[in-house]
């Protein structure tokens, strides 16, 4: 079941002032904004990785601070630059990590990696018994992407998940991502507006620690804000 | 002669084993801890690090007045073995622990593993190789070490070279340092290649 995530009046001293921000069950919503602008710390409030110095978090209307952390971690999906996949483990123990911690059955957990890893277009009786190091930036991401999502998550955290792939892989997984992305809110980090207009339906743009436009992806572009502009202007080549 | 060396060989490897063994049991779980606490485990590596300076024939001095675990003997022996062999272990899981990629424990945390999980999933199995090697090490250190325990009675091979020595008979020297080369030469090539399977893993 998608979750709800609201930010009230959170700031993080120095990174982030005053945000508040409600996103509805089901919601996909892109942060984006220049490097530093405080989007990659507001993405890990909701799961913890950072704390508010003010204001709150809640999830499904309940605070984080009265919140099983570990259990609303192994809910949440978090895809990040660069995989962080477990280098000692297989395709398949890295997939099957989060339902082996939700105490899953064998059977149940292959099934699940099955079909997931089917989906990503990377069959389990291929790759199930590869090492991470054996596999391309592409792929190793399309595994970090399974190992996210096998457990149908309640809510998507992505940091840049595809910063660091060629402009081709990187649009191939985008389409992979979007195939996958029903049931689930999601935020996403990025600081290319295409990518944010592809695999979201709200942009959210933060500057200095704070937001500043707030819309459908579809209106973003015909925001009259200079840094609006200024990022439809620094895409319309690579678009 | 032959059955005099095979038993000082023997010996020899108890000693340096059990004295491994303890600085594994005592290191490992130190070496965490260092790498948990920035401050004190500074403080702490110091201190082994401290310890390894004393010239070893010193430390066993220093051991002999200590109520308990000094005297004259092998438990003093073991004792100071220990000490020595702290250092590299400690160090090495230190330095194993601290180099996990962070993303790697950042992703463990995001997926709502426990703090315990984190260390006997990802943090102790990547820091493996590293702490391998510092057991190696220490093993390898402690052989030679051992050989001068004899002074103070912690028998092992040392007891031939020293009785070599008093006696000026090269043959006893030998008798007791080429085992001992042997013995550090084993130890070495076992442990690294339990190192070297553990980083292809």
């Amino acid at each position: 079941m998608p979750a709800s995530v609201e930010f009230r009046a959170v700031s993080v001293d120095p990174i982030l002032h005053d945000i508040n921000l409600r996103i509805a069950p089901g919601e996909a919503v892109a942060l984006i904004g220049r490097s530093g602008a405080g989007k990659t710390t507001t993405l890990r409030l909701v799961n913890g990785l950072a704390r508010p110095t003010r204001g709150e978090v809640l999830v499904d209307g309940v605070p984080l601070t009265s919140t099983d952390l570990i259990a609303l971690r192994r809910r949440t999906g978090y895809i990040i630059q660069g995989s962080g996949l477990f280098p000692h483990r297989t395709v398949f123990e890295n997939v099957a990590t989060v339902p082996r911690l939700l105490q899953w059955s064998e059977t149940d957990t292959r099934a699940a990696a099955d079909e997931i890893m089917r989906k990503l277009d990377m069959p389990l009786e291929r790759f199930g018994v590869r090492y991470p190091r054996s596999l391309s930036g592409g792929e190793q991401q399309r595994v970090g992407i399974a190992r996210a999502m096998i457990a149908k998550p309640s809510i998507l955290l992505c940091d840049e998940p595809f910063g660091a792939l060629d402009p081709i892989v990187r649009r191939e997984l985008q389409d992979a991502f979007r195939a996958l992305r029903s049931g689930v809110t999601i935020l996403f980090v990025t600081h290319d507006l295409p990518e944010a207009m592809r695999v979201a339906e709200r942009l959210v743009l933060f500057d200095g620690g704070r937001i500043i436009c707030d819309t459908p992806a579809h209106q973003f572009i015909t925001q009259p804000l200079p840094l609006v502009q200024r990022f439809v202007a620094a895409a319309s080549l690579s678009t | 002669m032959m059955a005099t060396v095979l038993r000082a060989t023997a010996e020899h490897m108890m000693i340096v084993a059990i004295a491994v063994g303890v600085a594994i049991v005592i290191g490992i779980p130190l070496g965490i801890w260092c790498a948990r606490r920035a401050r004190a485990g500074r403080a702490a590596l110091q201190l082994v690090d401290a310890i390894q300076t004393i010239p070893s024939l010193a430390l066993f001095g220093f051991l002999i007045p200590v109520p308990f675990i000094g005297g004259i003997g092998m438990r003093t022996a073991i004792v100071a073995l220990i000490l020595y062999s702290l250092l590299p272990i400690v160090r090495n899981t230190l330095i194993g622990i601290r180099g996990v990629d962070h993303l790697v424990i950042e992703a463990g945390v995001a997926m709502g593993l426990t703090s315990r999980q984190l260390l006997t999933d990802v943090e102790l199995p990547l820091a493996m190789p590293s702490i391998v090697a510092g057991i190696r090490i220490a093993t390898v250190v402690g052989i030679g070490v051992a050989t001068i325990a004899a002074a103070i009675g912690g028998g092992g091979l040392g007891t031939l070279i020293f009785r070599g020595v008093s006696m000026v008979d090269t043959r006893l020297i030998l008798a007791g340092a080429l085992p001992a080369a042997a013995l550090a030469l084993v130890a070495d090539a076992v442990l690294t290649l339990v190192e070297r399977r553990l980083i292809r893993k």
